[in-house]
């Protein structure tokens, strides 16, 4: 596979505020790239600087096997970019938006008009065709801007918290069209603040801190390592509580938590179901009937208050 | 569900091949915002037909020229002026929630002419004041003023206006790139009505404060206002024989290309350089 975005040791300071500190990075052609961080990390500055539209003070860049610095107009050609807002004409219409962008893009009359069609009925706006973009919902909003990126089915797509705003109904539609672009072949970086995003659509995640990388994998590689899959339990009483403890504790061969009081255990457990099936037996033969059991992998926010608390303890 | 065959942008490496295309579809999609609410062109027109009825009908009755003029025919060029000036500030704001809404950074990351998003912003709005200034001569023309010169001086006037105009545009492409936020914009615009009105607009220059007349006369709008009073053959013309005065004409032609000169490759080089 090669890389389509590839960045290295790129920093970027304003005024004393080192936004990117050697950011690194590279994306294989064809995934998405989830790029995650707390308000103020650098993700935002790292993509706006891979989109053309910032210069970092150094480091090197490549899209689509363009240098960013040098050949500019070429990853322009490569690229579509949507922003943390719907960057759409609000008074012209949604084809109007289209039609113009398109012709920005030299599309010629004929090839601007028959593009326009194609991305009106692609994105289920053709009935709004008409409206000023105006008065477009929130969704028709986000996938009119969507539409305009792709207007030269750009093989790097760069989203900057794509769903921020928008009702869970509406983020799962533009969740259905990153999938959709990327199984055509689409290489997609996303910024988002939200980890399920990250979890639905990203092969890899990238969590930055302090315009720095600190962590990176596939969303279960990053669970992992923070601990892997744990059991947890809730039961009746507190009796039952401390018994089962015990058993989890024998079965599991790691030392749960026990909070006694919310009656609940914890513990790692390093074999998953085959920990999970003989607790499951020793807690019947004991005669304990728990009021819920599961074998839980740690989200995503586990791993990312981990990450970036382990750093700002460190700092 | 389809999928969409790629397409490539012609030529990416040769943007400025495209400069004149790009130019004349980013002016399109301004002129384009008056047809889908032509309310904005209303709007446009209304202050200075409000000030045509204050100044020509309420003080105007109260002010007398020196040469015993009609008023109106010596406010006339004046609101003209006027309009192509307080246009600035259409400028101005479109530009500054162009950036703010993210249709600039839209504009940076298309494989465009750079120099176009400019270059068609003062084109649109050349052609926006064309159609300001058709609606406010036939405003004039019905409250008594007239254009007593031959079809050429007409002409002429016209061209100043639009000359004007055209610099301003670019005043405000500057400036609206250059402030970080929309809400500055009203800051930023405050100064231009103290400078439509410390002008020969209403009043005669010799008429005030000699201070404020200098000032007055130096107002590099009071230049065009002069320059077409003289080629609509309207009354006013100053008796002031100050070197401002007296060489309006080439002021009205020199302050406004002093004025792209400067503010043409700020706006240019400030666009190109919003990455920094």
């Amino acid at each position: 596979m090669t890389a389509m975005i590839s960045a290295t040791d790129l920093r970027k300071t304003y005024g004393k505020k080192r936004a990117l500190d050697g950011f690194t990075l590279s994306v294989d052609e064809g995934t998405v790239c989830g790029l995650l961080g707390p308000n103020g990390a650098g993700k935002t500055t790292a993509v706006r600087i891979l989109a053309t539209l910032l210069k970092a003070d150094s480091g090197n860049a490549s899209i689509a096997g363009h240098d960013l610095t040098t050949d500019a107009g070429r990853v322009r050609a490569a690229i579509g970019f949507t922003g943390q807002f719907s960057a759409v004409d609000e008074i012209l219409t949604g084809r109007q938006n289209l039609d113009m962008f398109a012709r920005l893009y030299h599309l010629d009359r004929r090839q601007a008009r028959q593009r326009t069609d194609e991305l009106l009925d692609r994105f289920a706006l053709h009935d709004a065709a008409d409206r000023p973009a105006g008065g477009y919902s929130g969704g028709m909003r986000r996938r009119l801007d969507l539409a305009v990126s792709l207007i030269l089915a750009p093989r790097v797509l760069f989203l900057d918290e794509p769903t921020t705003g928008l009702d869970p109904r509406t983020r799962a539609e533009v969740w259905t069209d990153i999938r959709e672009l990327v199984s055509a072949g689409t290489t997609v970086l996303l910024t988002t603040q939200y980890l399920d995003e990250a979890d639905h659509l990203a092969d890899q995640i990238a969590v930055i801190d302090s315009g720095t990388i600190i962590a990176r994998g596939t969303p279960r590689e990053l669970k992992e390592s923070i601990g892997g899959d744990r059991i947890e339990l809730a039961l009746r009483d507190e009796e039952q509580t401390k018994a089962a403890a015990h058993i989890v504790a024998a079965s599991t061969g790691t030392q749960p938590g026990i909070d006694l009081h919310r009656r609940r255990v914890s513990a790692p457990a390093p074999e998953r179901f085959h920990n999970l099936s003989t607790t499951m037996r020793q807690l019947h033969e004991a005669g304990i009937d728990p009021e819920d059991i599961a074998l839980r992998q740690p989200t995503l926010d586990d791993v990312f208050l981990k990450l970036t608390d382990r750093k700002e303890k460190t700092a | 569900m389809t999928t969409l065959a790629p397409l490539t942008a012609t030529a990416p490496g040769s943007p400025s091949r495209w400069a004149l295309h790009d130019s004349l579809i980013v002016a399109r999609r301004y002129l384009t915002h008056f047809r889908q609410q032509p309310a904005r062109l209303v709007g446009n027109l209304l202050f200075p037909i409000v000030m045509v009825i204050m100044f020509g009908y309420v003080f105007g009755s109260a002010i007398t020229l020196p040469d015993g003029g009609n008023y109106r025919e010596f406010l006339m060029p004046g609101l003209f002026v006027m309009t192509m000036a307080l246009g600035m500030a259409q400028t101005v704001i479109s530009v500054t929630t162009d950036t703010a809404k993210g249709i600039t950074d839209r504009f940076r990351t298309i494989p465009m002419s750079g120099a176009a998003v400019v270059t068609g912003r003062s084109l649109a709005d050349l052609a926006a004041s064309v159609l300001e200034l058709i609606a406010l001569l036939a405003c004039g023309l019905l409250v008594g003023w007239r254009a007593n010169g031959t079809v050429w001086q007409t002409l002429a006037a016209i061209g100043l206006l639009l000359l004007l105009r055209y610099a301003l545009a670019w005043v405000g492409i500057y400036l609206g790139l250059a402030l970080p936020s929309p809400d500055l914009a009203s800051v930023a615009l405050a100064p231009i009505y103290p400078l439509t009105m410390i002008s020969n607009v209403f009043v005669l220059p010799t008429q005030m404060p000699a201070w404020l007349g200098v000032i007055a006369e130096w107002n590099p709008l009071s230049a065009t206002v002069t320059a077409t009073r003289e080629l609509f053959g309207n009354p006013g013309i100053t008796t002031s024989t100050s070197w401002a005065a007296e060489n309006a004409t080439l002021l009205a032609i020199g302050w406004p290309l002093i004025l792209i000169a400067v503010f043409l490759p700020l706006a240019a080089r400030r666009y190109r350089y919003l990455a920094a």
